[in-house]
């Protein structure tokens, strides 16, 4: 899995004693986003066989930002790459690094790590939230989340928001 | 079981990736799949931030999470950088903690 918020989404869901396959639906949601980037960039790419086999991991948040961002093909080409592969080397050097480390840490609660992922996950939706409705949306999803939250597995809260948005987006 | 889960939900985030770049334009060209699609990770990611920072287990609780968020939402709203919101958030959790 190479696509960030699926993957803080799916330890954080796992980390709160939600069921593996509810951490991997809601993964599989937040990444369902990355359809919509590889219809945009499949004709900037121009890209088949195994290459477009080898681009598909590449298609994230930001490969997309830097792709579309440029003028000519050849730049646009040249942004997906070089920016798909430098991410992907140093992301997953990151998580190495940083799945080994945590076996040399104290308990992570002192160093405050407990309070890292809501504000990852804040981080991630801020941009997201530049007109009225995404930020009705998302006080809305807060507000669901919370109250059914006690009477739920944990994960499961994740899984009714996202039904719920969806039926809203899908309505006439 | 952890990592049978993994396995299926790499494979069902690639599976969208390559999905966008192989499936005809058309087919994705539906408005209200449009308009619905970048609105789940919005849903997702904000109820994400409320569980994970008002609950423990099957309780709602507040603690020293909620402080921690306010910090990184001060943060955010200052234009900071990913890591600098995520470690003030963090700070502001131990720090807590230790008074």
């Amino acid at each position: 899995m190479f696509t960030g918020a699926s993957q803080f989404a799916m330890v954080g869901v796992i980390g709160a004693g939600g069921s593996v396959w509810a951490g991997a639906a809601t993964a599989a949601l937040l990444g369902s986003r990355n359809l919509l980037y590889g219809v945009r960039l499949s004709s900037l790419l121009g890209v088949g066989g195994v290459w477009r086999a080898a681009a598909a991991q590449f298609v994230i948040d930001e490969t997309t930002a830097m792709t579309i961002a440029r003028d000519r093909v050849e730049d646009s080409r040249f942004a997906f790459w070089a920016t798909g592969i430098a991410l992907f080397v140093l992301w997953n050097l990151g998580t190495l690094i940083g799945a080994l480390a945590t076996h040399a840490l104290p308990n992570p609660k002192v160093l405050g790590f407990d309070a890292a992922p809501p504000a990852a996950f804040l981080a991630l939706l801020a941009p997201r939230l530049r007109s009225r409705e995404p930020m009705a949306i998302a006080i809305a999803a807060a507000v669901v989340a919370i109250v059914v939250l006690p009477f739920v597995p944990a994960g499961v809260p994740l899984l009714i928001v996202a039904l719920l948005v969806a039926l809203y987006g899908l309505r006439r | 079981m952890i990592w049978e889960g993994v396995l299926v939900a790499s494979a069902a985030c690639y599976a969208l990736k390559l999905a966008g770049l192989s499936l005809p334009q058309r087919w994705l060209e539906n408005a209200r799949v449009q308009r619905t699609i970048p609105l789940l990770p919005v849903a997702l990611l904000a109820a994400l931030v409320a569980t994970q920072t008002f609950s423990t287990g099957h309780h709602l609780v507040l603690d020293v999470r909620a402080a921690a968020l306010g910090v990184a939402a001060i943060a955010v709203l200052l234009r900071a950088p990913f890591l600098v919101v995520v470690a003030s958030a963090a700070a502001t959790a131990a720090l807590l903690r230790l008074l």
